[in-house]
């Protein structure tokens, strides 16, 4: 993917060569060319000749998306242009001088037309950037908690949910119209569908005891979730509309935070077998669950797998504590990334929204980019805010 | 939908680009930017809820529930919080405590379920509701199931006790209704917690 980075990668394992020793150790230090390594240096950036929103534009979605800020002769890309009603925006190569982007925007606002230059920039490189994609997070005043969307940066952020009532855990249908989560508003801890244009809901499932942690499929004809009707604490599965109702695990101890796997065959969810707390996948349709090794970490929750399918993200529950944490799909060795709590993935598989304590009991919202551990907050959103999911 | 419009502004762009590579100094443009994002409006939802039938415990809809372990511990909803009213003082004496990170019911609690047991058995018109709490030491995912299953474990004392299983409802509120505001352990200990709230059928 990241195709700049060969001749670099390369030269890391030629020198790890030459000292006798490779450091393939638990952090999996190397970047395998064509994959996305958990431990990347940032790409040194220089910006010039932008200012104010557009400037501020710019660096974060760098930031969150690898890159680091760096002085003209020691950068590796040199971004320049101006914004003088208008964004202006050149991207190019510094070693080989090669111009990779170079255009003037019109139209929307000067923050949407400095988000589409870094977008540009990214397809350059062969990625795909984020500055047009939303999340959804839960967002809590006292008692209540409803449901908002906003930019990914926290901007135009606005309810969808008006109840007065306690609204949790959203997730997206994969077209991005609508929106899965838990109300308590008519009493019970229900699960309900909204269309976010329609401003229409309908109740998936309104089973007796708790309705909890929806997850809608891939293909978005399914809907994952965690029921206690049968008076224990399971995963089950359904159609969108709720019925045809699947159990797929038997326990008495609790299942929890369902997600799906992009090709849609299985299920990774918190669980608990024989005394031990780990994360497990099961077949979508049924079957036996499978544990996913996390070596490292303890009491692994809230996993959710990335869109190239590669990595599932999740949270470690330690003494004091929580820290977002990734391992690799079909499990291994996981890494730390840094301290937090409900991770969702972008849909560029390697930044991430999570939720961070704050000293005074509230939470903020966070964005991560998991291979260069580069945080960011999202200061724009005032409040208690928590439970983020990014629309893909 | 978005993706489409993404793609194609992105093909777009990418075609731009690829006529301009002759003339790199020259700035290419305009490129205009698709303001397509649909604007939530807050405000009033319509709502389309499909009619609910008490006795089917399920979205209304009719489906093939391959549960297998239906029978005395499945909830079967004779009572629903939506067609009932609260009494939240009548056994807020009894509330049970946890371990951490346990929903075992401890010896020393057996009292309060014992209590609420005889309650139900005296007032057999009623239905009890009971609210699984647990403190702040956990993830909202993982605490939303425990507190579940803290309720669910006292749900399975009192059938065992004689309580019919119909009456009984239970509900997580996870981490989100504190009784201590206190990040200590004695606020803790206070916080995990199950309630008991007697239902009234309207």
């Amino acid at each position: 993917m990241n195709h700049q980075h060969y001749p670099r990668t390369l030269a890391v394992i030629v020198a790890c060569l030459a000292l006798g020793h490779l450091p393939l150790s638990a952090q999996q230090t190397i970047t395998i060319p064509g994959t996305s390594g958990l431990s990347e240096s940032p790409i040194p950036v220089n910006l010039s000749g932008f200012s104010g929103e557009a400037l501020e534009v710019i660096q974060f979605d760098l930031l969150v998306q690898g890159f680091s800020l760096a002085g003209a002769d020691t950068a590796q890309y040199l971004l320049s242009g101006s914004n003088a009603g208008n964004v202006v925006g050149r991207a190019q190569d510094r070693i080989n001088k090669n111009m990779l982007v170079n255009k003037s925007y019109t139209g929307a606002n000067l923050r949407r037309q400095a988000h589409q230059f870094v977008d540009d920039f990214l397809a350059t490189l062969g990625r795909r950037g984020i500055g047009g994609t939303r999340i959804a997070f839960v967002h809590t005043e006292g008692r209540n908690s409803e449901i908002y969307v906003g930019n990914f940066d926290g901007t135009d952020a606005a309810p969808v949910t008006q109840d007065d009532s306690t609204a949790i855990s959203p997730a997206w249908t994969p077209d991005n119209q609508a929106l899965c989560y838990t109300s308590y508003r008519s009493g019970g801890a229900w699960i309900y569908l909204q269309n976010l244009a329609a401003r229409q809901r309908t109740i998936i499932a309104r089973y007796p005891g708790s309705n909890f942690s929806p997850a809608v499929a891939p293909d978005g004809q399914r809907v994952a979730m965690i029921l206690s009707k049968s008076g224990t604490v399971d995963l089950y599965a359904a159609n969108l509309t709720g019925n045809v109702l699947t159990r797929l695990t038997q326990s008495r101890e609790d299942e929890s935070s369902p997600c799906w796997s992009p090709d849609g065959q299985w299920i990774c969810y918190a669980g608990k077998i024989n005394g031990r707390r780990a994360l497990y996948r099961i077949a979508s349709g049924g079957g036996k669950p499978e544990r996913i090794a996390t070596s490292g970490v303890l009491n692994p929750t809230e996993p959710d797998w990335s869109p190239d399918g590669k990595w599932i993200v999740f949270t470690q529950q330690r003494r004091g504590g929580f820290d977002i944490c990734v391992v690799p799909a079909a499990g291994g060795s996981a890494t730390v990334l840094v301290e937090g709590e409900d991770p969702s993935w972008a849909p560029n598989s390697r930044t991430v929204v999570y939720t961070r304590r704050n000293a005074r009991g509230g939470d903020q919202l966070s964005l991560l980019d998991v291979p260069t551990k580069q945080t960011k907050t999202i200061t724009r959103i005032s409040g208690s805010n928590s439970q983020p999911s990014w629309a893909k | 939908m978005k993706a489409i419009q993404l793609s194609s502004l992105l093909a777009v762009v990418l075609a731009l680009s690829l006529l301009g590579t002759g003339c790199q100094k020259r700035v290419i443009g305009p490129t205009p930017i698709n303001k397509s994002e649909s604007r939530i409006r807050p405000g009033e939802i319509s709502d389309n809820l499909p009619s609910y039938n008490a006795n089917n415990s399920g979205s209304g809809v009719s489906g093939a529930d391959l549960d297998t372990a239906t029978g005395a511990h499945a909830q079967s909803g004779q009572f629903s919080l939506d067609n009932s009213t609260q009494d939240r003082a009548a056994l807020a004496g009894h509330t049970v405590h946890f371990d951490f990170d346990s929903s075992v019911v401890r010896s020393d609690e057996r009292g309060n379920v014992d209590a609420v047991a005889g309650y139900m058995q005296g007032n057999p018109a009623v239905g009890l509701l009971i609210e699984g709490h647990c403190d702040e030491r956990g993830t909202d995912g993982y605490n939303d199931a425990l507190g579940e299953r803290r309720a669910s474990a006292l749900r399975e004392v009192l059938i065992s006790q004689g309580v019919a299983a119909e009456r009984i409802i239970t509900q997580s509120w996870g981490k989100r209704r504190p009784v201590d505001l206190g990040h200590n352990e004695a606020a803790w200990a206070k916080n995990r917690r199950g309630e008991f709230v007697v239902l009234h059928a309207k």
